[in-house]
């Protein structure tokens, strides 16, 4: 069966077939069907965000009727703006702090797990990865409430604050350096390793100048996917905060856009958007620097097969 | 180095890790436990934990379960809503996505990169964001309001952020839905167009072809996107708090939060995580071997 299907299958792809080639030319009725569709979806998808950041400028306070360009409730309005007001400023700046902490300790943490998984074969590493899976699937409060109790019940010498947000957003972001390094490293082979130790480089060695320096793409993308995560988390952030001064963004929209909306809210969140797409940015600047310097192919295909 | 100090090296690079997952994982979750099977003091009402596996006691439990199936199972419509509103957000996302993800497979052609870089760009923008984007929108002197009364003209406007089902249930929708998109996507990109080509070679009409080839191919990728999805809003909380914040679109979610906020009631919220978590670990473990699984075959 194998053995037919496979040539019967080149013959039915070449490009040679006239049916094939007018299948690609005329798309026909469905596939215009399902542009509309996809159109429509786009639309309500982001249209609703792109508004919210077109009335962040709004000149008055209404976030519906346009008054006019402004840069009010970025900079000058003098009680409201997200320089002015207190406790968006905090916010914003927590939110960063957070961010930069909970990436810095996740990341490491992550890429040498799964360096250690990809050659330590057993029922405790497997059982180790199992549970870093699971942190992934679990719904957020579960793993919220956990560690909210552990630290009012158990290690109460620590308490609520910004410490008890990284240690929880590290172990639910856990799962994206694992499990995007050891694709990584699945694809990486041992070979690279083996020619390092037979030209005499220490195991340790061969990992800090050879695997490393090849798990690159893998490092630099669960570093954005980790850093844009916590710049986004809602539930692990708020049940673990301990006061006004541990707020974040999040929660200043958890908290005001029903009972005191204004459009300094709109500007935060378009600070912490316009933050989350100049991560990107600098991460596929980097990622082109490290091709260049590799030789390897670099357009956005070849970052994605790094997934 | 010798052989010892090779073999040593990875356990000690996976090390940390593992510790920290025991430590900030395991031992939250055990915590847990010990709340909901401890008491509470009687004057303060604060929760007394157990550590003893052997000494829990089921009086928390108890107190969730008769509200769940008991005489006063004012729980119980609750636990039925969430699964009326994941059902219905899970079929919404379904029937949205999946059109969306075969056309950006198969038919996007040159646009295929912008089209998926849309797709992903939902990631990046912060959920309470896209809550606060519909919260401006619905709002009672928002745009939605001020298109269907023609600026006011027609006594039409709704009172959207009130406690109506529809508009929690589109919120869900409406934060899920990529994670729904991006499995699908992958399964569906993986079919080749020549099976497409057998098909209706072989007499498959189009209705034919996607019953019998195209959706028995999309399966995995339609399992994964629904786990994506509703496992998370089975905690959620903060979608029918901004949208409508009424008791009339109380969630579990809503419930779990709410005894975490009031004093008193920790034992309680942490019976009801551990039913919660009960009822989603088939699932979840299913998902995560599952994936392990395809991990090992590649």
């Amino acid at each position: 069966m194998t053995v037919s299907a496979a040539p019967a299958e080149a013959i039915l792809d070449s490009s040679r077939s006239p049916r094939r080639r007018a299948l690609r030319g005329t798309p026909g009725a469905k596939a215009y069907g399902l542009a509309t569709i996809t159109a429509v979806y786009l639309l309500w998808s982001l249209l609703p965000v792109a508004i919210t950041v077109l009335f962040s400028f709004n000149e008055g306070r209404s976030r519906s009727t346009w008054q006019g360009f402004s840069l009010r409730w970025y900079t000058w309005d003098p009680t409201g703006s997200i320089i002015n007001d207190e406790s968006l400023r905090v916010a914003l700046l927590h939110t960063f702090v957070l961010a930069v902490l909970a990436t810095l300790i996740t990341v490491p943490l992550g890429v040498l797990f799964a360096l250690a998984l990809d050659r330590w074969r057993g029922r405790i590493p497997a059982g180790a990865n199992f549970l870093a899976l699971i942190t992934f699937v679990i719904p957020e409060i579960a793993l919220a409430i956990g560690l909210l109790f552990m630290v009012t019940y158990l290690a109460t010498p620590f308490g609520l604050g910004t410490w008890a947000q990284v240690i929880g957003l590290v172990t639910y972001q856990l799962a994206y350096p694992i499990v995007i390094c050891r694709a990584r490293l699945l694809t990486i082979g041992a070979h690279y390793e083996e020619a390092a130790r037979d030209l005499g480089a220490s195991a340790l060695g061969a990992v800090r100048r050879v695997i490393l320096p090849m798990l690159f793409p893998a490092i630099l993308v669960s570093a954005i996917l980790v850093f844009a995560d916590v710049l986004d988390d809602f539930v692990l952030v708020r049940y673990l905060s301990s006061d006004a001064s541990t707020e974040t963004t999040s929660m200043r929209i958890y908290a005001t856009a029903r009972a005191a909306p204004s459009p300094a809210l709109n500007a935060m969140a378009t600070v912490i958007l316009a933050v989350s797409i100049l991560t990107i940015v600098v991460g596929w600047l980097l990622f082109r620097r490290w091709a260049r310097r590799q030789g390897e192919k670099a357009d956005m295909g070849s970052l994605a097969s790094t997934l | 180095m010798g052989d010892r100090s090779t073999r040593l090296l990875w356990p000690i690079l996976g090390l940390p890790a593992m510790v920290w997952i025991a430590l900030f994982f395991l031992v939250p979750l055990y915590v847990v436990l010990c709340v909901a099977f401890g008491t509470s003091d009687p004057v303060f009402r604060t929760a007394i934990p157990i550590w003893n596996p052997l000494e829990w006691q089921f009086a928390q439990v108890q107190v969730v379960w008769e509200r769940l199936f008991g005489a006063d199972n004012f729980y119980l419509p609750v636990v039925l809503r969430t699964i009326v509103y994941v059902v219905l957000a899970v079929c919404g996302c379904l029937l949205i996505a999946f059109p969306v993800a075969y056309f950006t497979a198969r038919f996007a052609g040159r646009f295929r990169g912008l089209v998926l870089a849309l797709l992903i760009a939902p990631f990046i923008i912060s959920y309470m964001m896209r809550m606060l984007a519909w919260i401006n929108l619905l709002q009672p002197d928002g745009l939605v309001n001020s298109i269907i009364t023609l600026g006011g003209l027609l006594p039409l406007e709704v009172n959207w952020l009130s406690g109506k089902p529809y508009v929690v249930v589109m919120g869900l929708v409406y934060g899920y839905i990529p994670y729904m998109l991006l499995p699908l996507f992958v399964a569906l990109d993986r079919i080749s167009p020549s099976l497409l080509e057998a098909a209706r070679d072989l007499g498959a009409g189009g209705v034919s072809t996607f019953r019998r080839v195209i959706l028995p191919m999309s399966i995995p990728g339609i399992v994964a996107g629904t786990l994506l999805v509703s496992l998370p809003m089975m905690g959620d909380y903060f979608t029918s708090d901004m949208l409508s914040k009424s008791p009339k679109t109380t969630m579990i979610g809503n419930l779990i939060n709410l005894s975490i906020v009031s004093p008193g009631q920790a034992g309680q919220a942490g019976a009801l995580l551990i039913l919660v978590l009960l009822v989603l670990l088939v699932p979840m473990v299913w998902y995560t071997r599952s994936n392990a699984r395809a991990e090992v075959r590649s």
